[in-house]
């Protein structure tokens, strides 16, 4: 990152419009869409949550101790929804909108109006998928991936299903055209594209990877709507089509899918370590690659979603040796990240313990998904809980870390306060400890062959499942702590000076704390 | 980056998603309780389906009244043109997942299904034989007729791709500054869109009455009119913003050097163009 020459923010600073209600419902501000969409992230957060306490309360004990089994498989399904599209999709397009014009020194998003519409698409789209909790026959109990023909069994809720995808849908592709044209157009002179902070540049991938895929998924699903009600045959054999024809289509979009919902992390924790670290990133040019070359990748591992469906033995070698290779550019990140902090003088405030955290974790779950891209050995893995484990380090100890790191990170700036930093080390330690008991066990779980989504299991597993339950009860009220740490930061607090952390580089610590409603409406010259 | 010293343009606020949104869910709603049978989901729909409308004519008048009014930089121009051009990649993707359908069917499920695989055989329709066009193992005794290349879609092809010729006829002349050319050129190729659009519909009655090709008639039926109904559906989207554009060089709006509302309708115009050659390829040729 480079120095400024002059001091960057613009002199009259015009503050919201006036009118509480009307500012946050038309408001273009990317501050202002920011902090919505953060805040939606939050809620979902907490209603996905609550859904997954309800799980591990079922599996506290064996037996059908709690809910009904159709419900239990509608939490599953509305859980994953929820927290994919709801939380760790709008986090990181709030920290998006919050963040690239400032470390671009952009005046604010390249079409703000549709910025306000692709947000505003989000609750649409919630409103919804969260109704057909009330419907006659439940919520969509079929999983996540929605694998017809058993989706296609769905009661009345079926098409609300469809739509709400659609609307999520596009509220991601407009969300993500703006930031592509936003980091592609309205970069400060001198902003090359190799000078721009990394979590740009994987925002830059990421957007295109969801203009990329998310109308695949709408296609997907419009075709199980016409199967369902228009006499189509896409996913029915007797008309020539094959139900198998679903996942293809499902993950090709699937699976580019769940690195738009790392992609970003890698970026947030490539500014955080370098920061606590007081180094630069070792290796930027060699980041950038492998985030390109994983993008690359991405568009040819869908398969291996697939192994245990049948599937010709060369097409299992493909999508095996493919997987594979992705472990390549993302050990490189791994590296960059360790050689960063590699004879740095450390300190270890909340975003860095989460930084850590994360790599640490991230790992874990990296490895464990080195195992499942082996076709032979997958066979044993797919449908248990160790898929449930690896997935869960990825996206939990991965993509919500890093969503944590970034709020603790970026809050000084956004607020003007510091947060109560012994509040912090007490919610990550909390979390980082109950996390793994929650999900550490649920490797052991699946290597003995405990299946996922049923809510009873047989008596062997009980031990491993009230461990696992007990931290994910902790897990949850630890989250409390960070709604309780955010609201006390906003209210006051310590004042936090312009650059925040002693070792912060980026345009975005040369703005005052908070930072004011306009910044850069004059470009900031980049040297 | 070029250095400019332009204020880029940031509207106050923007009224109209918060209104529109709302009739995108009531649409969804409506839409919703007509397919489960239910009663009042299609005045509901007309609400949600007038309010998105609304939505979109008056963000676009705002725009036009904005963009008229000289508020609009280079920058923000390059802005338009890359939020268009991402636009247009995502429609592709999006037919891209009906394409990958119609190959998936002819080159691995409807095989499978004929014989080529021998479980597949046994487990499920033993001793069938399939052939593309098919309405699958479990439809063998419907009759129909798949729909012909040669006469009315290949006409229909050069009505499209002239489309296209005329619409870069009037883009040179809207480089001159001839207006009269561009009014020309522009009526000519929303014309042509409408003469392809009703023999797009042509076809599809003379599918339904004549051919017993119909949309439940198996992938075959279910490739065809999702693909072509995709295309037309895009294709009445492109005339009519071709003729909002036309209405909008009849009022001179455009000038020679600035013109991006031609050429993001132009764009589109291409794309669907494009689609449709994908279409006569392997939908009715191959």
């Amino acid at each position: 990152m480079s120095a400024t020459t002059h001091d960057a923010h613009d002199a009259h600073h015009h503050g919201p419009p006036p009118g509480y209600l009307t500012r946050w419902l038309f408001t273009t501000n990317h501050k202002d869409l920011g902090v919505l969409y953060l805040v939606f992230a939050l809620a979902m957060f907490f209603v996905g949550g609550a859904m997954a306490m309800i799980i591990r309360a079922e599996l506290f004990q064996p037996g059908l101790t709690l809910v009904d089994p159709h419900f239990f498989n509608q939490m599953t399904t509305m859980h994953a929804l929820v927290m994919i599209f709801g939380a760790v999709m709008p986090g990181f397009t709030g920290l998006a909108n919050w963040l690239i014009p400032v470390q671009i020194g952009a005046p604010d998003m390249a079409l703000p109006r549709v910025n306000n519409w692709a947000f505003w698409l989000l609750p649409a789209g919630f409103v919804l998928l969260l109704a057909t909790l009330f419907m006659p026959g439940g919520s969509p109990a079929g999983g996540w991936t929605m694998y017809p023909p058993l989706i296609l069994q769905l009661g009345d809720a079926f098409p609300f299903l469809i739509f709400a995808v659609h609307i999520l849908g596009i509220s991601s592709i407009m969300g993500s055209i703006n930031i592509v044209a936003t980091i592609l157009n309205l970069r400060a002179p001198g902003m090359t594209l190799m000078k721009m902070p990394l979590f740009v540049w994987a925002w830059l991938i990421t957007g295109f990877l969801i203009i990329a895929v998310m109308p695949v998924l709408a296609g997907a699903v419009t075709m199980l709507l016409t199967d369902q009600y228009f006499g189509t045959s896409f996913f029915s054999a007797a008309g020539g089509g094959d139900p198998v024809m679903f996942q293809h289509i499902f993950w090709f979009f699937g699976h580019p899918e769940v690195y738009i919902l790392i992609l970003p992390a890698f970026g947030i924790v490539s500014a955080i370590i370098p920061t606590f670290t007081r180094k630069p990133l070792f290796g930027y040019s060699s980041m950038v690659y492998a985030t390109a070359s994983i993008a690359f990748l991405i568009f040819i591992v869908w398969g291996h979603h697939m192994f245990s469906v049948g599937m010709p033995l060369s097409g299992q070698l493909f999508f095996m040796y493919a997987t594979m290779l992705v472990a390549v550019p993302t050990g490189v990140k791994i590296f960059n990240w360790m050689a960063t902090m590699w004879q740095g003088s450390m300190t270890f405030e909340t975003p860095m313990l989460f930084a850590i955290a994360f790599v640490l974790l991230f790992t874990v779950g990296g490895l464990s998904g080195v195992m499942l891209a082996l076709a032979p050995v997958d066979l044993q893995y797919h449908d248990t809980y160790f898929v449930v484990a690896h997935f869960h380090y990825v996206l939990v100890t991965g993509a919500i870390f890093s969503i944590m790191a970034a709020v603790y990170f970026w809050l000084p700036k956004w607020t003007g306060h510091m947060y109560d930093e012994r509040l912090g080390k007490w919610h990550f330690w909390l979390s980082t400890i109950s996390v793994n008991v929650l999900f550490f066990p649920q490797h052991f779980l699946g290597l003995a062959g405990m299946p996922r989504r049923i809510p009873d299991y047989a008596l062997q597993f009980a031990d491993f499942n009230m461990i696992s339950s007990i931290g994910g009860f902790a897990f949850g009220l630890s989250q409390l702590l960070f709604v309780w740490i955010i609201v006390k930061c906003v209210r006051g607090g310590e004042k936090a000076t312009d650059e925040v952390w002693e070792g912060a580089k980026g345009l975005e610590w040369t703005l005052p704390s908070p930072a004011p409603y306009h910044t850069f409406e004059t470009p900031p010259t980049v040297k | 980056m070029s250095q400019t010293n332009d204020t880029y343009f940031v509207p106050e606020d923007s009224r109209w998603p918060v209104f529109g949104v709302p009739g995108m869910v009531l649409l969804a709603v409506g839409f919703s309780n007509f397919l489960n049978g239910g009663s009042w989901g299609v005045p509901v729909m007309v609400i949600g389906a007038l309010m998105t409308l609304t939505m979109t004519v008056m963000w676009f008048r705002d725009v036009i009244v904005e963009s008229v009014s000289g508020m609009y930089s280079d920058r923000v121009d390059r802005s338009f043109r890359q939020g268009m051009a991402w636009f247009i990649f995502s429609e592709v993707m999006f037919f891209g997942a009906f394409f990958g359908a119609l190959f998936y069917a002819r080159v691995f499920s409807v095989p499978w299904l004929g014989g080529d695989d021998p479980e597949t055989s046994r487990f499920l329709w033993d001793s069938v034989t399939l052939a593309w066009p098919t309405a699958g193992p479990g439809m063998l005794d419907l009759d129909f007729t798949p729909m012909g290349a040669w006469a009315l879609p290949t006409i229909n092809t050069l009505i499209l791709l002239s489309s296209g010729v005329t619409l870069t006829w009037a883009h040179h002349a809207m480089k001159h500054n001839d207006r009269p050319k561009v009014i020309l050129g522009l009526a000519a190729t929303v014309l042509l869109g409408t003469i392809f659009m009703c023999v797009q519909s042509y076809e599809y009655v003379h599918a339904y009455q004549d051919l017993n090709l119909r949309l439940d008639t198996g992938i075959y039926g279910s490739t065809f009119f999702m693909l072509t109904g995709f295309h037309g559906l895009h294709v009445t989207i492109g005339a009519i913003t071709l003729l909002v554009i036309l209405l909008r060089v009849i009022r001179g709006h455009f000038t020679a050097d600035n013109h991006f509302g031609f050429e993001a309708a132009a764009w589109y115009w291409h794309f669907v163009d494009v689609v449709w050659l994908g279409l006569y390829i392997f939908v009715y040729l191959i």
